[in-house]
């Protein structure tokens, strides 16, 4: 028999759509209490519910854990996914394809340019210490990463990128009043463009949490990345455009 | 444990950071002398938000540098025109105004004297807070048990801080800890005033600082034990952090002696003389530093890098001696780090965590819970979270910061926290006083394990003597990052002392004065 198309959650039986869920409500705990929890669930698609657990934290909220049957149906045909167009790597495999393609460490600048003072992004992906537990680009042996923090000017750069022979550079913006994250990036891009042949000019990144991921050509950028990115990510995508063995034209 | 073996480590530790020590002794930073003059009372922003003791300290800078420090001319000029005070001067020097020039003679004598006491009313106030810190735990009463249990709040709005702190403190928790805003460690000014806006944490300000410690006031006398509250004293701008925690009694300040080296890119020696000053009012304040070897492990692999730690805490131990701290002010750090899929995973972490608390029997060790191997599956790092609870029980923790099963999931949810807190309460009720039973057998794996580590810690701190601290961090030596003396951010910010450099703050902390 060929696998199902139609799947329901697994309890310990085909077919029982069994799910455990745990959520918190603002109300002290007493009958009406568990009543709601039972009538959230029941909303969530749950038929019978079971509410196995309720605990009351400080005075006026309530923690629950429900059990029940889920009502709903997934057919895997009619799945979608945005699926990433490149493999994502560990740390290991990012290390080996950047040692065995590049033959060298592969040079990454990353900036806040404009008057954009708010590092927290471009430090999330660039600083060893990272984000949502995954290590900075830094923490990777094969990558060197040349930080250059907040409130770079354009020129400085794009001279910097020539000095350091960047493969990659790194822009943040987080600000986005009067569309000065578009602004920048698209300054920014112009003047590598202008600096460098299409040949010879570095890989170019600008990631913030209001991006569009979509508005890469428009921007004059090769990939953008938005809200949820991780080292792991930018990582993967560098070896994917840079030091992968079928290599790529960029830009 | 070997007591010629443990001798040997610390006598190894000060021959290593002595270097050290000589160089911040004969350097300032900006940040020590906007702290100094923090300490004189100068607070405030200008309308664009620069405090103005950047602003004080930057002009005194663009006339004679910071190598003489900034009291004498800044007092000198005090006196000279007349001025009402620090902050009529600064406003006035901001606008391009004032000359300064380093005072000789009678007018040196004039200004040191001024400057010393004006400096004198900001260290008197610190140890105001210090006496009412004692006298509240005295009359309100230090938490029932040990470790203390110390959870984290963090919302980047200091006004909605507040109530999670007291929600936290009424749920168990003994120390609140306000997580900064990512990228302030960078920032070579400490903003002003209550801020409610942040990236994934609060800025440090002296008035969060102080509107935070009213209200767990409050609390603690609902509550009936002494909440203290925590901050970080690190980045460029450390020892003003200090001087702010030391004016608005807050109760402990993460201040490591390498982190801000190894993992925010801050030049060695910047961070090592801001480091010393830093400590200095830490110790006037009675403030207990926490310092940050558990971040080591979060990089390095924890097996193979336990003696880093080790070599680390030695360090910090006499930095902070040096500094004046005693050991009940070292919060000691180290971290249940272990990829839980080693075999033996927790021995070894037991062995670890029971070396530290031998190496440094009267300090309050602070025990850090697992990050790097929760992976997302909760009900794992519940159980994760359990067993790095039971080796703080075993092994006599002084502060245990409470482990999170979301961990790399969400910033924890009330209902994370109140499983968090009961996993730790089911842990310290059903065997907190093992540590009395927990004695491992000398020739056992443990023992044997806690041996290995400090033998190797001991030849790192060999090689770290003969090649030179700033040398070893060049090379990568912690947290496999490499940071030379000569890299990093800040350096800019340091000058070497002239002859004749004076600092009250300095004097009267190490008693010359």
């Amino acid at each position: 028999m060929s696998n199902p198309r139609i799947v329901r959650p697994y309890g310990d039986t085909t077919g029982d759509g069994m799910v455990q869920v745990s959520f918190t409500l603002p109300v002290a705990h007493d009958k009406r209490a568990e009543g709601a929890a039972a009538q959230l669930a029941s909303k969530m698609g749950l038929d019978p519910v079971m509410v196995v657990h309720a605990k009351q934290m400080g005075t006026t909220h309530t923690f629950f854990v429900v059990y029940g049957s889920a009502k709903h149906l997934v057919n895997l045909d009619e799945v979608q996914v945005v699926e990433r167009d490149y493999p994502l790597l560990t740390g290991k495999e990012v290390n080996d394809a950047v040692k065995e393609n590049l033959g060298r460490k592969l040079v990454v600048v990353g900036a806040c340019i404009g008057t954009d003072a708010h590092t927290v992004g471009i430090d999330a992906i660039c600083n060893i210490k990272g984000f949502a537990g995954e290590k900075g680009l830094e923490y990777y042996r094969e990558l060197r990463v040349v930080n250059l923090g907040a409130q770079v000017p354009v020129p400085d750069l794009v001279n910097r990128a020539v000095d350091e022979g960047a493969d990659a550079v790194l822009v943040s913006q987080v600000v986005t009043q009067r569309d000065a994250h578009l602004h920048n990036t698209r300054e920014m891009s112009a003047a590598f463009r202008e600096a460098f042949g299409p040949q010879d000019r570095p890989l170019l990144i600008v990631g913030g949490p209001r991006f569009d991921e979509m508005m890469a050509g428009e921007l004059g950028v090769d990939r953008i990345f938005s809200r949820g990115t991780t080292p792991g990510d930018v990582a993967s995508y560098l070896v994917h455009a840079l030091a992968s063995d079928v290599k790529e034209p960029v830009g | 444990m070997d007591g010629e073996l443990v001798a040997r480590a610390r006598r190894l530790a000060v021959r290593a950071g002595q270097p050290v020590v000589d160089l911040a002794r004969s350097r300032t930073t900006v940040s020590v002398e906007r702290a100094t003059l923090r300490l004189a009372g100068l607070s405030g922003a200008d309308p664009d938000g620069i405090p103005w003791v950047n602003r004080l300290v930057d002009a005194v800078r663009g006339d004679v540098g910071i190598g003489h420090g900034v009291a004498l001319p800044v007092f000198h000029a005090l006196a000279e025109d007349g001025h009402s005070d620090l902050l009529a001067l600064a406003q006035k020097a901001a606008s391009g105004a004032v000359r300064f020039e380093i005072p000789e003679g009678a007018a040196a004598v004039k200004a040191r004297e001024l400057a010393s006491a004006g400096v004198g009313e900001g260290l008197a106030a610190v140890d105001a807070r210090r006496v009412e810190r004692d006298g509240m735990v005295a009359e309100i009463g230090d938490p029932p048990q040990r470790p203390w249990i110390y959870l984290i709040v963090a919302t980047g709005d200091i006004y909605e801080d507040i109530p999670q702190a007291q929600a936290a403190a009424r749920a168990g928790a003994d120390v609140i800890a306000v997580i900064r805003s990512t990228g302030q460690s960078l920032l070579d000014y400490v903003p002003e005033g209550a801020t409610r806006e942040g990236f994934a944490g609060t800025y440090a300000t002296g008035e969060n600082f102080r509107l935070m410690r009213a209200a767990l006031d409050e609390t603690s006398r609902e509550l009936g034990r002494y909440i203290r509250l925590t901050n970080y004293a690190s980045g460029l701008c450390m020892p003003e952090i200090a001087a702010l925690a030391g004016l608005n009694r807050l109760d402990m300040m993460l201040n490591d002696s390498m982190y801000g080296i190894l993992f925010r890119d801050i030049n060695p020696i910047r961070t090592f003389v801001d480091q010393r000053f830093s400590r200095q009012i830490h110790s006037r304040a009675g403030i207990i530093i926490n310092t940050g070897e558990d971040n080591y492990l979060t990089t390095a692999d924890a097996v193979e890098a336990a003696h880093t730690v080790t070599v680390s805490q030695l360090l910090n131990e006499f930095f902070a001696h040096e500094a004046g701290l005693p050991d009940e002010l070292l919060g000691l750090g180290h971290a249940f780090e272990i990829n839980p899929e080693v075999p033996d995973s927790f021995r070894l972490e037991l062995a670890h965590a029971l070396l530290a608390r031998e190496l440094f029997p009267d300090a309050p060790l602070k025990w850090m819970p697992p990050t790097k191997h929760m992976t997302g599956d909760v009900f794992r790092g519940y159980l994760l979270d359990g067993f790095f609870n039971l080796v703080g029980a075993m092994t006599g923790q002084g502060i245990l910061l409470v482990g999170m099963m979301t961990e790399a999931v969400v910033t924890p949810w009330l209902s994370d926290r109140d499983l968090a807190l009961q996993n730790v309460r089911y842990v310290m009720n059903a065997c907190g006083g093992l540590t009395e039973d927990f004695h491992p057998p000398a020739d056992g794996f443990i023992a044997t394990r806690a041996r290995t580590v400090l033998g190797e810690a001991i030849e790192l701190l060999e090689r770290i003597c003969d090649d030179g601290l700033l040398e070893a961090i060049g090379v990568g030596t912690f947290g496999i990052m490499k940071r030379p003396a000569d890299g990093g951010r800040g350096l800019d910010g340091v000058e070497e002392h002239q002859d004749g450099y004076f600092n009250p703050a300095t004097e009267i902390m190490e008693g010359r004065a």
